[in-house]
């Protein structure tokens, strides 16, 4: 049997039973894994979310956002203020909800900047909320932080994997629909875009302000495994460096790029945060000057490069055969 | 009736007139050409027209209804399709995608994904890139990017076809292929507005040319009374004359 015909056609069944294993064991693992190996899933899992929502703005219509942190932190801000009042399902849908809003709000007033001034305002924005949060809860609250009764590892755990998953899929589907061309083209060209009777001002707008709804619900969810958090640990620019790293890394071409980075760098944080503590950072750095030098389309740009370099070798080492052969005829 | 007209257009650039007060109209099944050397604001009309930028004064009618003012997607769903000076092509797509942008966002209705495949088919088939569309378009040569260029605008099945110096940079050959193919969609029934640079491709096919010098409409007329005009003859050889200068 050949088995590189075999992948190729049964490429998509392929694909979904991987996927399937993956939900699986995922789904499993807190059964045969420590209390604190189900907390590094769950980060893993929020990377995910906030690099491919990031990508789906940042990377399809080229306006690099630094802003995830401002609607992460506007969602963990959410399940801080109305935890007591209303169930925990209800508060994700506000706090995605809030964002999207504020996304929107944010966009129609920044989308006419342009290239690097769009992406100061983003991270100025950042800043903005860690003030004006912190203003405002001393003025009205008289207090500094706010304790975030925890849920069970285990349920967050799966509520954050079918955020994973409504997230993806939402994000598949679009890309697939003729609103991720229009996406595509204004990242493409965005005077051709316009002129080509998209409606470039409304296309950007709406997808910044879907992409932030999942980053928003992402921070309701990981509010509880925080148990405290203040508006310096809410928006922490942090959270909006990562998922680009992470989305860099992995590839933005793909939606599984920013998947795979998410992985790759939310698992070395981990590790290398509790035994490097703050000086993890150093290796992140190294890692992505290399990938930036080396993998210019991430991770999984590395695929095809291997496999043309392998083919190439292939047909090299045929052709060497047939020449000796020659020679000895 | 003329299916474009112009009255009194003008567009200031800080202080500087760069279209003044520039009268125009094109007819349904024409193809007008606009000349003029360097600077005189042909480009600059072109991006009145389909709205890249807002019109200082003056106002323009398609078909009977204003749209100066509109919104440039407004303009290109109403049937005013253009291509572009410099290639302006989606740098991130293959050949289909860039053409598929046209057939499903260009027109006034929603188009199902099926018309839009075949629309798209159509186009590249008329253009002559078929067996291309699967390429990316930075592998395609300038002279077939332009041709995408062309079937990304019918695909947006437009009236009115703007093509902004199509032949510039293309090789005698290209340039006639080029000729052919604006003539050919003419024939589909496509008015076209044309600036053009290569004198050989204007004089061969346009019915009618309007000249522009300094932002300003010198004269207009066929091809012959064109080529006879002392005004335009010592804008271009004045010209010549300072370039060798």
């Amino acid at each position: 049997m050949d088995i590189t015909r075999f992948i190729s056609t049964h490429r998509k069944l392929l694909l979904v039973g991987f996927l399937l294993l993956i939900l699986i064991f995922i789904a499993t693992f807190p059964l045969y894994t420590r209390a604190s190996d189900v907390r590094v899933l769950t980060i893993i899992l929020i990377y995910v979310v906030l690099a491919v929502s990031w990508a789906m703005f940042s990377g399809t219509t080229g306006y690099m956002s630094l802003a995830p942190a401002a609607f992460f932190g506007l969602g963990i801000y959410t399940m801080a203020l109305l935890q007591e009042a209303l169930p925990f399902p209800v508060i994700i849908v506000i706090g995605s909800l809030i964002s999207f809003a504020f996304a929107l709000l944010v966009g129609l007033v920044t989308l006419r900047l342009r290239g690097i001034y769009f992406t100061i305002f983003t991270f100025g924005l950042v800043i903005f909320m860690t003030e004006i949060v912190q203003y405002l809860e001393t003025r009205l609250y008289n207090r500094h932080g706010w304790d975030i009764t925890p849920i069970d590892n285990v349920t967050i755990l799966y509520i954050m994997l079918g955020l994973v998953v409504v997230t993806v899929l939402a994000i598949y589907l679009i890309r697939r629909s003729r609103y991720g061309l229009a996406q595509l083209s204004i990242g493409g060209n965005e005077e051709a875009a316009e002129h080509m009777g998209i409606n470039t001002t409304r296309t950007k707008v709406l997808t910044f302000a879907v992409s932030s709804t999942f980053m928003g619900a992402a921070g309701v969810v990981i509010a509880p495994v925080l148990i405290y958090v203040n508006a310096n640990i809410a928006f922490s620019p942090f959270y909006s460096f990562m998922p680009i790293l992470m989305a860099i890394f992995g590839g933005m071409g793909q939606l599984s790029g920013p998947i795979i980075g998410a992985v790759i760098f939310g698992y070395l944080e981990m590790r290398l945060r509790s035994e490097l503590f703050n000086h993890f950072m150093l290796g992140f750095g190294i890692i992505m000057v290399a990938v930036i030098l080396f993998l210019p389309n991430g991770i999984v740009g590395l695929v095809p490069m291997l496999q043309s370099k392998l083919g190439g070798l292939m047909a090299r080492l045929r052709k060497g055969e047939q020449g000796e052969q020659h020679a000895n005829t | 009736m003329p299916i474009l007209e112009g009255q009194g257009v003008t567009k200031y650039f800080g202080g500087l007139a760069a279209v003044s007060n520039v009268d125009f109209h094109v007819d349904q099944g024409e193809i007008l050409g606009l000349i003029g050397p360097n600077g005189a604001g042909k480009t600059t009309l072109f991006n009145l027209i389909s709205a890249a930028f807002p019109i200082s004064s003056g106002e323009i009618r398609f078909k009977g209804r204003k749209i100066s003012g509109l919104k440039p997607h407004k303009i290109c769903r109403m049937g005013i399709a253009r291509t572009f000076q410099e290639i302006k092509v989606f740098a991130n797509m293959p050949v289909l995608q860039n053409v598929l942008v046209g057939a499903f966002f260009g027109t006034p209705t929603r188009v199902s994904a099926g018309d839009a495949a075949r629309e798209v088919s159509q186009a590249l088939e008329f253009v002559g890139l078929s067996a291309m569309s699967a390429t990316p378009i930075k592998d395609l040569t300038l002279g077939n990017q332009k041709r995408v260029e062309v079937a990304r605008a019918l695909a947006t099945k437009p009236e009115l076809l703007l093509l902004d110096e199509l032949m510039a940079g293309l090789n005698p050959a290209e340039v006639s292929e080029a000729m052919e193919l604006v003539t050919k969609i003419r024939d589909t029934g496509i008015t076209i507005f044309m600036v053009e640079h290569v004198m050989k491709a204007i004089m061969g096919i346009c019915g009618r040319i309007i000249v522009l010098h300094h932002g300003e409409k010198i004269t207009e007329g066929t091809p012959r009374e064109i080529t006879g005009n002392e005004q335009v003859i010592e804008i271009y050889l004045g010209e010549g004359a300072h370039a060798g200068s």
